[in-house]
């Protein structure tokens, strides 16, 4: 197999992309000292509209307004980013209820399981914790499987 | 002063994240889902370069700094037993093996007019509310 089999739409822009967004994480924790993982503002933004004690734990409470001011970067970047490379925006072919569902389940687990690819895969990695580990491999090979089995039952996109 | 340098802080280091999403293409996905089709690795360099330069930084900030420039202390991710971390990473690579969007891009996205992907946010935020609704635990 050579680079071209494995990555037919070339590195760079993965290689260039990984290192801004750890550019960011990093940057992060060195200035603010906090853990920039993304799922953790699912909940959070339920402290604003529900009495439920869940949602008004400290971490939640607490944490809301940098989590959301980060998610705001998250858009802000993405704008930019389209401004600058001045290409049309790209609008995703995947079915509505595809995303419904899929988001559905993924963002109930990411919230069971307390992270998502960036919580434990980035953060979690990166601060060496052996759970985060198993449960970057564990969500990687569970995906797989799934995509695989989707697309040779020939199901959505 | 250092209270708005603090969000201004926030802020850049989303903006970076979002902008790496973006140049990754990771926000669309298809990518995402190509890559756990095995059409094309990409994805793995993304997350190994983001984790190998937030491992270096992680693991020699706190070595070298007392705490971070602009605030108290260095900061932990908040972990759930091994169980619950294991079930919920089952769940969410089924979610993520059906949409191929996460957390992070259902964000971004947005912001690179990919709109559709509004309806995987608010399905996470459905499935974020079932959980703690429902499934928090003793908490």
């Amino acid at each position: 197999m050579d680079l071209n089999t494995l990555f037919p739409n070339g590195i760079a822009h993965y290689l260039v992309g990984g290192l801004l967004i750890g550019l960011g994480v990093s940057l992060l924790y060195a200035l603010t000292g906090l853990v920039g993982g993304m799922s953790t503002v699912y909940s959070a933004v339920w402290s604003f509209f529900s009495k439920l004690p869940f949602f008004h734990q400290d971490s939640l409470v607490r944490s809301r307004q940098w989590r959301l001011v980060f998610a705001l970067g998250l858009i802000l970047g993405a704008a930019i980013w389209l401004r600058l490379s001045g290409s049309e925006p790209v609008i995703t072919q995947i079915p509505w209820w595809q995303l419904a569902i899929g988001g559905f389940i993924a963002g109930f687990g990411a919230r069971f399981g307390n992270g998502c690819t960036s919580g434990h895969g980035i953060c979690g990695m990166a601060s060496l914790n052996l759970i985060s580990v198993l449960a970057v491999i564990v969500f990687l090979v569970v995906a797989i499987i799934t995509a695989q089995l989707f697309a040779s039952l020939g199901i959505g996109v | 002063m250092k209270k708005l340098l603090f969000w201004f802080s926030v802020l850049l280091s989303g903006i970076l994240f979002g902008l790496g999403l973006s140049v990754s293409t990771m926000i669309q996905p298809e990518v995402v889902l190509s890559f756990l089709r095995f059409e094309d690795f990409g994805l793995l360099l993304v997350l190994g370069g983001a984790t190998g330069l937030t491992l270096v930084v992680y693991q020699l900030a706190p070595r070298f700094l007392d705490r971070p420039l602009l605030a108290d202390q260095f900061g932990t991710k908040p972990m759930e037993t091994l169980k619950r971390t294991l079930i919920g990473a089952i769940l969410f690579g089924i979610g993520w093996g059906i949409c191929g969007v996460c957390p992070g891009p259902a964000i971004a996205g947005l912001g690179a007019g990919n709109w559709p992907l509004l309806i995987a946010l608010l399905a996470m935020l459905l499935g974020a509310y079932v959980q703690g609704r429902w499934f928090a635990g003793n908490k």
